[in-house]
């Protein structure tokens, strides 16, 4: 537990004692920000997030992974590694432990959008409820995204290619529960397979938390989701540290 | 009679116990073996190391060294074989091993967006030191290692030598049995040198300590053993002194004619 807890101090701190922090929040808020204006918010005529979490996947695809790319790749790159697990630390403590430290950083992202609902709130009467399922399915979505990309941090030793892995990552498995995509793979696939594929994609999972119905479903994916991807982590790890 | 013969059973016993006590080194590796590949870096070392032996690796680069402490600091696993550290096996008490170990890794890795300061209490954090015990530590190794100066610097901003004497302060914070370090006096200019070996001599008697080195002078200075390696496998184990003695030369030339008539052969 001592080990978990202090990869998971330092890893917290780390991000905020260099730019990274500071460059990603301002990226992220920004865009948050901006995505569901230009969908049209004031047109909608509706105080509600709606567009604002509709825009959530894709931004997260692009955002996530640059959060994510450094937790390993950056550590065997320097040789830190060596540091880290010859220190009484598992090497599962100390993905636990900068997992957490990341989702951690996204969940203060997610906060830091909070002036959105309080406008909403000023210009009319929001459903609490809703907002209150879009914000968790969001942090359950950045949570699934960043479990992909810490396995392909710890891949590689190159930053940019961990970044790029996991965003193609991220992305067919958001992609692959469009409606395009789905349209297209039933003229080629049975139903049963689609409906696998639909099954498959964090779209549907987080569409469906994001309509304010909390199921132990989508619940249960996003915990299967993290725990494979992180423990796939571990067991790479074990696998290539010293390589 | 009953109670006599409980008596005697206790009293094998703590003898026994006592006995295997003394018997047990600190290091003992059996049978270590590494490849990458078609490459065997380390090819069957065995040896052992008491309290109070300062242990030199001696070898030419690629000999295997770095790797054979990787795999005793638990960060590397061997192919096969096995070593016992303070009693603890790499292989299944790697934990407690690593808890009685102090290891500086070859180039003194660090984080180094921290500062001295943040990395030492990482390091207490993740050793279990807190408190006073911390306070303890921080203040006995930073002027043990004579840190104080860089002491709120961030790391990067450190000079190589710097860098490894905080990696030195990292290894020796918990006051470690045991202690292996990678070429602790690389890239030092030669005050540091001096000042590390002055350290390491001070250390000896209480510690087992294992060090790898190019710089054969520091082996005469520090080392109370010799080990000579040399694609993977020990060539020479003795001391400075017999192996000066029995070459009649110095111990570069011993060196040398060590590892290179081996090669021809």
């Amino acid at each position: 537990m001592s080990g978990f807890c202090a990869v998971f101090k330092r890893e917290l701190k780390g991000y905020f004692a260099t730019p990274v922090a500071y460059v990603f929040l301002v990226i992220f808020l920004f865009f948050a920000g901006y995505l569901p204006f230009r969908e049209g918010f004031f047109e909608m005529r509706q105080a509600d997030l709606r567009l604002f979490f509709n825009a959530m996947p894709l931004l997260f695809v692009f955002m996530v992974p640059s959060a994510a790319m450094r937790l390993w790749a950056e550590e065997r790159k320097s040789g830190s590694i060596e540091l880290l697990l010859t220190l009484p630390i598992t090497v599962g403590q100390a993905v636990l432990g900068k997992f957490f430290a990341a989702w951690t950083f996204l969940a203060i992202a997610l906060l830091l959008t909070c002036p959105l609902p309080m406008m909403v709130a000023y210009l009319g009467d929001p459903d609490a409820g809703q907002i209150a399922a879009g914000y968790i399915g969001s942090f359950l979505l950045a949570g699934g995204f960043l479990a992909v990309g810490s396995f392909f941090s710890a891949m590689t030793k190159n930053q940019v290619i961990s970044f790029i892995l996991s965003v193609v990552a991220c992305a067919v498995l958001v992609f692959a529960g469009n409606p395009t995509t789905l349209n297209y793979l039933s003229s080629t696939l049975s139903p049963k397979m689609v409906d696998v594929v639909e099954g498959l994609s964090f779209q549907t999972h987080f569409e469906s938390i994001v309509r304010g119905v909390i199921e132990f479903g989508d619940i249960a994916y996003f915990v299967v989701m993290v725990a494979a991807w992180v423990g796939a982590c571990v067991v790479i790890l074990e696998e290539r540290k010293a390589s | 009679m009953r109670n006599v013969g409980r008596k005697n059973c206790i009293y094998w016993l703590t003898a026994g116990f006592a006995l295997s006590f003394l018997e047990m080194s600190m290091i003992d590796v059996q049978q270590l073996r590494r490849s990458f590949g078609p490459i065997v870096a380390v090819d069957g070392i065995s040896f052992k190391a008491e309290k109070g032996d300062v242990l030199g690796f001696l070898g030419p680069n690629g000999a295997g060294k770095s790797t054979a402490m990787k795999m005793l600091a638990c960060f590397l696993a061997p192919d096969s074989g096995n070593a016992t550290i303070c009693g603890r096996s790499i292989l299944t008490e790697s934990l407690a091993v690593r808890q009685c170990l102090g290891y500086l890794a070859e180039n003194a890795p660090a984080y180094n967006e921290m500062t001295v300061a943040g990395f030492l209490n990482f390091v207490c954090d993740a050793r279990k030191i807190g408190g006073a015990a911390r306070k303890k530590a921080i203040d006995r190794v930073v002027p043990l290692c004579s840190i104080a100066s860089v002491y709120h610097q961030t790391i990067d901003t450190l000079s190589k030598g710097y860098r490894r004497r905080v990696g030195l302060a990292q290894a020796l914070i918990h006051d470690p049995q045991v202690l292996i370090l990678d070429e602790p006096t690389d890239g030092l200019d030669p005050n540091q040198k001096h000042e590390v070996r002055q350290l390491i001599n001070a250390m000896a008697k209480d510690k087992c300590i294992i060090i790898s080195t190019h710089i054969l002078e520091e082996v005469e200075q520090v080392c109370t053993r010799a080990m000579i390696v040399a694609r993977g496998r020990i060539l020479v184990d003795s001391t400075p002194r017999a192996l000066t003695a029995e070459y009649k030369c110095n111990l570069d030339e011993v060196f040398r004619k060590i590892t290179s008539t081996k090669k021809t052969a």
